[in-house]
Formats: structure tokens, sequence, C-alpha cells
């Protein structure tokens, strides 16, 4: 075996960050109303959306990144919003990888912030309204800082399942180093390779991270039931 | 005079609402009825928690709906005070107390000091709301409301979820608060207890429906009414203390055509308190009794009596020789009722067993 390991290593795992990182914010930022309106709303469809939210939990991530490939494509709307700075197609770049992982990461944030919002209750946001709160300021002032172990949850989850992805990177990403390959893309090509030294190295470091994850979160769940009795 | 002017008609989710009233925007305003009789559902259209379309609510000539309004909840000058105190938890008693406090305030502002030693609650403000026992949260949440500077106050049965003991210890808050504020309050309640010791008016729900409104001793003696008839029915008045018996304790109280003798620590002369009599402990007599240990035997007029089902007599009397004076309720046996020859219009002596002190606080002080 080659202990020898080759420095491109760091071309993946500093990728992946960026993606995760980027992810994580758009979807904090595109989830948290969808969250709010999933717990707050009343409509007869919204348990529709809230199925259409969580269906990359189920679907092979082969098909969303099919359908991806499809919208993201010279011929899609993807494609589209490519001309406008004169590119043909958002498949195989970084901004098409950015699309597909808050598509495919968006339960994972908009779930723990949902089931915050509505493990707070009305009670809360009814009292600041006859405190003369606005809407705005009692969202701010009272509901993010009591949803805010779901928003820590979210944001680790979706950052986590971001850095995990695999299957719709493959298929809309491709493998072009520096633009579009990730760490488990660049894991899977190692053992292609047979370059089983840095395979490994990724390896260990993907199980070492995911055990911290999973560790912060009981923490955090810990934390959350201690303080709410 | 400026009313509290409601009128909610329509279906709130399992209720069938038709609530219409107008009350004086001042003193304690308290909607009584048995639990699920709608009184919430009331209070949070008031509040504009709740939306019946087609509903009415003005407030001191304020309309905050109407057919063509709809005020949202933060935009009404309202205080509320939740059954449950319903405290931000993640904020300091202080930094809740504060939240609804206006940055810039009148001069007749409710101060921050004046609330704080008004409840009770300096030693409580830098503590979470988590460490506060039930009735301390209660008093916070009371805080907080009054410093948000409402026009109104409305509070949901904000006794009901505590114990008795702690119903004692804040029931002297709110009548300090009567006293102390002019600021008119709604207080649901369905224990006539509450109720006799904190309103002025009364709201009367049963089902979803308001059947009176009006000044509390006078819909206690209502005969028309449920309350007359009940087995607790009693009526209620605010008297004038006129003197007091060092030697033997009794303090002299003032009523419209008469006077009470009550058992009572010395109570300064020239201040109201109100007084309680329940139907039950007054019978009646065609003579003046000679040797009795009843020390409060009144002259009194039949105005009015209904015959109820148990076999007894409620009768409602006036106060002195023309039957002009305040009203009592007396409830007697059938059978004493007709070997008597009682009957409407009748001078007779109230024999008054017990009279208990419902408000220590002089409401007027």
């Amino acid at each position: 075996m080659n202990l020898h390991v080759s420095a491109d290593i760091w071309q993946p795992i500093r990728l992946t960050l960026e993606l995760a990182a980027l992810t994580t914010v758009i979807l904090m930022v595109v989830g948290t109303p969808i969250a709010w309106w999933l717990a707050r709303s009343r409509a007869w469809w919204k348990e529709a959306v809230a199925a259409l939210v969580a269906i990359p939990l189920v679907l092979p991530p082969t098909v969303l990144g099919f359908y991806l490939l499809v919208a993201l494509g010279p011929s899609g709307p993807g494609g589209a919003l490519a001309s406008l700075w004169g590119a043909r197609t958002l498949a195989f770049t970084f901004p098409g990888l950015v699309i597909g992982s808050v598509l495919f990461s968006m339960p994972f944030v908009v779930q723990p912030i949902r089931n915050a919002f509505e493990a707070m209750g009305d009670r809360p946001m009814e009292a600041a309204a006859t405190l003369r709160a606005s809407p705005w300021r009692a969202f701010w002032t009272i509901a993010v800082p009591l949803a805010s172990p779901g928003f820590l949850t979210g944001a680790i989850l979706g950052f986590a399942h971001t850095v995990g992805e695999f299957g719709v990177v493959l298929m809309i990403g491709g493998n072009i180093p520096g633009k579009t390959k990730v760490l488990s893309v660049a894991i899977y090509d190692y053992v292609e390779t047979s370059q089983w030294a840095e395979a490994s190295v990724l390896a260990l470091g993907m199980v070492v991270f995911s055990f911290c994850v999973i560790l912060t979160m009981m923490l955090i769940e810990k934390k959350m039931t201690k303080s709410a009795s | 005079m400026s009313t509290v002017k409601v009128d909610f008609r329509g279906t709130l989710g399992r209720f069938e609402l038709n609530a219409r009233f107008e009350v004086p925007a001042r003193g304690v305003t308290a909607i009584f009825g048995p639990s699920g009789c709608g009184k919430t559902a009331v209070m949070r259209c008031i509040a504009g928690l709740n939306r019946l379309a087609d509903g009415l609510c003005s407030v001191a000539g304020d309309v905050w709906q109407d057919e063509k309004t709809f005020r949202p909840v933060h935009q009404r000058p309202i205080g509320y005070v939740f059954q449950e105190a319903n405290l931000f938890p993640h904020l300091s008693v202080r930094r809740n107390l504060m939240y609804g406090h206006p940055a810039t305030t009148g001069a007749a502002a409710i101060g921050f000091d004046e609330v704080v030693s008004l409840l009770g609650i300096a030693k409580l403000l830098e503590r979470s709301p988590r460490h506060l026992s039930g009735g301390e949260r209660q008093r916070v949440a009371i805080g907080r409301a009054l410093l948000s500077q409402p026009k109104l106050l409305l509070m949901d049965e904000p006794l009901s979820a505590l114990d008795q003991m702690t119903k004692d210890e804040i029931l002297p808050y709110l009548e300090r608060l009567h006293a102390a504020l002019d600021l008119p309050i709604l207080y649901i309640s369905h224990d006539i207890a509450e109720v006799e010791r904190l309103a002025d008016q009364l709201v009367l729900m049963r089902s979803g429906t308001v059947l009176a409104s009006g000044p509390l001793s006078k819909l206690q003696a209502d005969l028309s009414l449920p309350l007359a008839l009940s087995r607790d029915a009693a009526v209620s008045f605010d008297a004038e203390v006129v003197g007091q018996d060092a030697a033997d304790g009794m303090a002299t109280l003032v009523v419209p055509g008469g006077q009470f003798l009550l058992p009572a620590e010395p109570l300064p002369p020239g201040t109201r308190r109100r007084l309680r009599v329940l139907a039950d402990d007054v019978s009646l007599a065609l003579e003046a009794p000679s040797r009795s240990t009843i020390v409060n035997v009144l002259r009194a007029r039949i105005l009015e009596i209904r015959r109820q089902a148990d076999h007894r007599v409620t009768a409602l009397l006036g106060l002195g020789d023309d039957g002009e004076g305040a009203r009592l309720l007396s409830r007697v046996t059938q059978r004493s009722w007709n070997e008597l020859g009682l009957q409407t219009g009748l001078a007779v002596y109230a024999q008054v067993k017990g009279v208990a002190l419902v408000r220590r606080e002089d409401p007027a002080a």
C-alpha cells in the first residue's frame, strides 16, 4: 500500500466545504419561511407541499439527479438562466451543484425548523401580539429564539447531508476537479484508480466528521429536553 | 359615557356565539358563566385573536371591528392576561415586563416601579420565568400586560390554573389594581366568589349567549336570571363605614334603606366596603323579633317572588319602609311562606344571619 498521500485530496475537501456552507446558508434563508408556513398555515393542501419538500428523503438520488440534469441543461430553465451570463448550461457547474444540493437537503433543514415552530405553539406569538409587537418583530424576538434549537439542528443536518451526497452530484456535477468534484465522488474515484491511501484518509475523515455531527445533535437534543422541563 | 360595546354572532370552532353587550369602560366587568359557555371566545374576539366575519367591537368610541374595519391584534391598546401566564421563557422577568413597554410614554403612563411594587415582584426581576411559582408567573404576566399601557385590560380566568392558596395570595393584588389604576378591566370567571369580590359590572353568559349585562348587584337580584335562583344565590353591594364599636368589635355600615353591623377589624369611617348576603341567610318575620341572637334585622318590603321546584320561595326585598332601598334576596320554605301569609307588597322584617365582607380595599381610594 502506498503511504504517500497526494496533495490533490485538499481540493475536493475545500470544494465540499464551500458547497455545504453555501447550501446551508441558502437553505436557512429559503427553508425558514417554508417551515413557518408549514407550521402555521391551515391550508388543506399544506401537507402536499410538505410531502413535496420531503420527497428527496425517499427518492433515489439518481431520479432527482436525472430531472435536475434535464432542468439545468441547455433546453431547461437552468440553461435559460445560464444564458444570461453567456453560458450554455448549469449542469456540470458549481451553481448547478448548489441548486441540486439545496433541493436534496431541504427536508433535513425544513423539518427540524418546522417541528420547533410547531412545538412552540400559538401562545407565545399571541402574547407578543397583545403586547403590541408587529408580526415581524414577534417573529424575530420570540419565534426565532424559541425555535433556535431547531435552527441549529437544521443547519447541522443540512450541512452534513450536503457533505455526504453522492448520487445527485454524480448525475449533475460529473467529476470536474476543482469545479464539481466533491469528497464523496473523489473517494469513489480514488477507489476506481486504486489510490487506497487517499481513499482511506478521506473515508476515515468522513467517519470522524459524521460521528461528531451525530454527537453534537444528541447533545443539543439533551440540552433541549433539559431546558424544556 | 365611554363604553365597551361588542356584538359577535356566528360560529367559531365548536361555538355558536351570540354575544352582544355594552358596559361602561371603567371598573371591573366580569364575564361570568359555566366552563365552556364561550367566555374565552368573546374575549379573544375583542382582542382580535379570533375573527368573526361580521362582528362589531368598539371601545371608548374607538372602532376595533365593524363591517369595514378589522384592527390587527398588535394595533389594539389592550393588555391580555391568559389562563396560563405565557411568559416568554427565553427572557428574564425584567425583559418580559419590558417587552410591551413603549419607548416613550406620556405622563399618565403606568410606571415600571409602580407596577413592580403593586404586584410585589421586585425580588423576581432578574430571574428566569422557568424558576417562578404559578402565582409569581401570573403576577409577572399581569405586570407585563399593564406596562404595555393598555386602555382595556382583558383577563381570561387568570386565577383558574392556581390552587386556592395561590389564589388568595393574588386576589389582594387584583383588588389593589382595581383601586389604584383607572383602567377598565374585562375579567372572565366561572367562580362567583371571585366575581363578587372584584366585579362592578357583570356580563352573564350561557352556552354562547349573553343572557344579561349590567351592575353586579342588579343582576344578582334579578329573579328572571339563573343567578338569583341558583343554590348560592346572593346579593353584594358597596356600603359605607359609619362607625366602629371598639368594645365588641362591631362595625356599622350603611346601605340605602338600612344598615348592617358586623364583626370586623377597625375600618376607617367614610370608606366603602363590599358586603355580600346569601339568600339562604335571610329569613322573614312579620314582627320585629324581641329576643334573638340575630344582630341585623332590617325593615323591608317584598317586591317580587319566584316559587321554585324544590318547595322553596325566593323573594326579592327592597330595604326600608317603602322598599326603595338596596335589594336583598331571601329564600324560605314554601310552607313558612304560606303559614305567614306572605305576598308581594307586604312589609316585613328581614333577619340577616350572616353578612360577609367580600372586599377589604376601598374601591374609591
